[in-house]
């Protein structure tokens, strides 16, 4: 229960939509969301497949608790092999869509085939079609998203868009709901628009009911609001600064990457802060943040509302750009900010506004830009190859371009749009890409944090901060502190992050209730509303089931244990400031420690013990 | 004492915990397609305003009801709909100025807020004190006591 037990399978090439029973078997192994829209793609794809052919599928999928009044119980996951790491790719969002497909009655959308031309998917409750989207192809996600509701003359509808820059081919275009939520990381909306599929419109009226204890589900999550509601970070540091409350504090440990990560604290930090956010601006007596903005269900309420000073030079006479909309997260921040050495607040909103617009990723373009500027800083490109822009490190005219160009894959864009890891190799210069498996780095120096050099190095997905968030630990003190500095304990502390947060992301909640809960709190949601018997225990067997078969997806894939490594530069250059002065990251002391820990064996495949017993397929 | 539904629009997140709370009381599920209090969103403008029936004195949609199937609740001042005599003919959705009256098609009888006989659901469940339940006389008080808090006491004022 919890599940609605339905999945909308969906063939783009044949044009049908059918529903099929769920696969309860599986959900009682792999719960939801990222976990059980894992074991379908490994069932149903082969693993080395065209990311950006008709064989590769699109999973959208919810979890058991999405759509319920758990707080943050509103989200929703994008699984499909990625085409920026070659890897499982699973990228999350909130919003409204994830509820609102729960809603209509099913647990998943899987998306097979390709379609010969552009269509969307609309779903009301049962009813599911594909429709034209010849109208729609060619405009942004915000674009698509007015269209859509007009032609359906429903404000109630909830629209997931992939923008322009996927259908020019960005490797890291995301998946955008309600405007500025994404399933962001990964090329998810890459392959969405491979498969000529412009969006998905949904409206669900059913509701979620069937809940197995509905009188202690409804306790539990009004306890479990409260929790969160009492802790520091979810009951005041987030709902007031954001994932932005970190800006200062990273830098203050040494340990925000800086300049494409040649250094380790950038001194314009505070000028982007989530604090700077709060402050009225002289021009025109207003803040940057208009308000915190919740997703579905959730409580903490993080999310940023922002405005850009219209007399700010890139938004000048462009009137469409004066609202409110989606502002600045901390990964976004410093990506486009700290990693490019851009500390102009509006530059970085706007440059927000235009990958939420146009649906990339601002993790993965703000790094690439980065890694541009150091390639036009060491003279390996030249205004010739950037189509007449200077790439000087902290020139916001040169990020606002930058992000211009990405959204259309005009020019230099295209380039740009390849990421950083085949971007540094275009132009000759492979190490200057601070990339794992691909995929780009996001805000946290492993120099300074040891256990994210680790993280970022075996994380499935290509480097993420959101497989296992050592950062909780060894910053703040979640669950328990642990020295940044050292390695000692990182491969089990690495481990259990990454087996909690598998399972977490599966039930549909969103990881930053973390902060406040444990396992033991996720558990009795899970109790009183699923079949079955859940507590701590078996949500972290299955949590560890889950990143067993992702990794086990990923050495189908073709990836070996040469790619669980980190650039030169943060094994090699040591920081050069700060608490971490002196250091690398010391991932060659850890991941032999890891490897054991996980039961792998030495050339990073799964032992036929640990197959066994996590009950893995084979 | 009768106590109104107070909405502060300003501590409003619109993580729509109110919708699911009104769901689930009236209807069993979560659905907030099926919730007697709405929020909005104006994404331009940055703001979320949650909007539910205000219990009008002389409720125009208890006027227009042909068949009387919208009565005064004693204990709560509420004007709840009975729904065995409830025909579906939708006046009362017309004659509400504020639109917080709206028929069921899977019922086929018309659904408001009724305060849940006295404990709103939606008050419990917001988690930032934007929906209250507070004394129907002085839902002007706190509002009162900030600009109270913000008088000079030198100066004078005259009203």
């Amino acid at each position: 229960m919890a599940w609605t037990n339905k999945v909308l399978r969906v063939n783009l090439s044949e044009g049908t939509c059918k529903s099929e029973p769920l696969n309860t078997e599986w959900a009682q192994d792999y719960i939801g969301q990222r976990g059980l829209a894992t074991r379908y793609m490994v069932e149903e794809v082969d693993a080395t497949c065209d990311p950006l052919g008709p064989d590769n599928k699109l999973i959208f999928a919810t979890g058991p608790l999405t759509g319920t009044m758990a707080s943050t119980g509103g989200r929703y996951s994008v699984i499909t092999k990625g085409p920026l790491t070659g890897a499982i790719a699973c990228s999350n969002s909130g919003g409204f869509l994830g509820a609102e497909l729960k809603s209509a009655g099913w647990d998943m959308v899987i998306l097979e085939g390709k379609s010969d031309k552009p269509v969307y998917l609309y779903i009301e409750n049962e009813e599911a079609q594909l429709l034209s989207a010849d109208d729609l192809w060619g405009k942004s996600v915000w674009e698509t998203d007015e269209l859509l509701h007009k032609k359906h003359q429903d404000p109630q509808l909830r629209i997931a868009a992939c923008g322009r820059s996927a259908e020019t081919g960005c490797l890291y275009a995301g998946v955008v709901n309600d405007l500025h939520r994404a399933a962001g990381r990964s090329g998810v909306g890459t392959v969405m628009a491979s498969k000529n599929l412009k969006a998905l419109a949904v409206r669900g009226t059913r509701g979620v009911g069937n809940i197995k204890d509905p009188a202690r589900f409804m306790e539990t999550a009004r306890e479990q609001k409260q929790v969160l509601a009492d802790h520091p970070v979810t009951g005041e540091g987030l709902p007031t600064l954001g994932t932005q409350v970190l800006m200062n504090v990273i830098n203050e440990t040494g340990a925000l990457p800086t300049r494409n990560m040649r250094e380790v604290k950038f001194d314009g930090a505070r000028k982007i802060s989530g604090e700077q956010m709060l402050e009225v601006r002289k021009t025109d007596g207003r803040p940057n943040l208009t308000t915190n903005a919740a997703c579905f269900g959730c409580t903490i309420a993080c999310g940023r509302i922002s405005t850009i000073d219209q007399g700010h030079f890139t938004v000048e006479n462009k009137p469409q750009y004066w609202g409110n909309s989606g502002g600045l997260e901390y990964e976004a921040a410093w990506a486009l900010g700290a990693d490019t050495g851009v500390d102009d607040l509006d530059a970085l909103t706007y440059a927000n506004f235009l990958c939420n617009e146009d649906g990339f990723d601002p993790i993965s373009f703000g790094s690439t830009v980065a890694a541009a500027m150091e390639l036009f800083d060491i003279g390996a490109i030249s205004t010739k190859e950037t189509g007449g822009m200077e790439f000087n490190f902290g020139s916001a005219e040169a990020l606002a371009w930058a992000a211009e160009k990405v959204a259309t894959g005009e020019g230099f864009g295209a380039d740009l749009a390849l990421g950083s890891k085949r971007l540094c190799e275009k132009y000759g210069h492979p190490e200057l890409s601070m990339t794992v498996k691909g995929q780009e780095f996001p805000a946290y120096d492993p120099r300074g944090i040891q256990g994210m050099g680790l993280t970022y190095a075996t994380s499935n997905r290509g480097a993420c901060h959101l497989r296992s968030y050592t950062v909780s630990s060894e910053i703040l003190g979640i669950p328990e502190k642990t020295d940044p500095l050292v390695t000692d304990g990182k491969a089990g502390l690495v481990k259990a992050f990454q087996d909690v947060t598998a399972a977490w992301d599966s039930t549909g909640l969103c990881l930053f209730t973390s902060f406040a809960w444990s396992l033991e709190n996720v558990a009795p949601h899970m109790d009183s509303a699923c079949e079955g018997d859940w507590d701590a225990d078996r949500l972290m067997e299955t949590g560890e089931r889950i990143w067993n078969l992702e990794r086990d997806f990923n050495m189908r894939a073709g990836l070996t244990a040469a790619d669980d490594t980190l650039p030169k530069r943060l094994l090699e250059e040591a920081a050069n400031t700060g608490p971490a002065e002196g250091k690398v990251s010391g991932l060659a002391e850890m991941l032999p420690e890891y490897y054991k820990e996980r039961g792998w064996r030495q050339d990073g495949n799964l032992s036929d013990e640990t197959r066994e017993r996590l009950r893995l397929p084979g | 004492m009768q106590k109104s539904l107070h909405i502060d629009p300003g501590k409003c997140t619109g993580c729509v915990q109110c919708e699911l709370a009104c769901s689930f009381e009236n209807e069993g599920v979560f659905n907030t397609a099926k919730s007697r209090i709405k929020v909005f969103t104006f994404h331009q403008e940055g703001r979320f305003v949650p909007y539910t029936c205000t219990q009008c004195d002389e409720a125009w949609c208890m006027q227009a009801c042909p068949v009387d199937a919208i009565v005064i609740n004693a204990k709560t001042g509420s004007k709840d709909i009975i729904e065995d005599r409830c025909v579906g003919c939708k006046v009362c959705t017309i004659a509400c100025p504020f639109g917080t009256v709206n028929y069921n098609q899977d019922t086929g009888k018309v659904i408001k807020c009724d305060l849940c006989g006295g404990d709103p659901a939606c008050a419990s469940a917001c988690p930032t004190a934007a929906i209250t339940y507070i004394d129907a006389d002085t839902t002007g008080l706190d509002r009162m006591r900030a600009w109270a808090a913000k008088t000079d006491n030198t100066a004078q004022a005259s009203a």
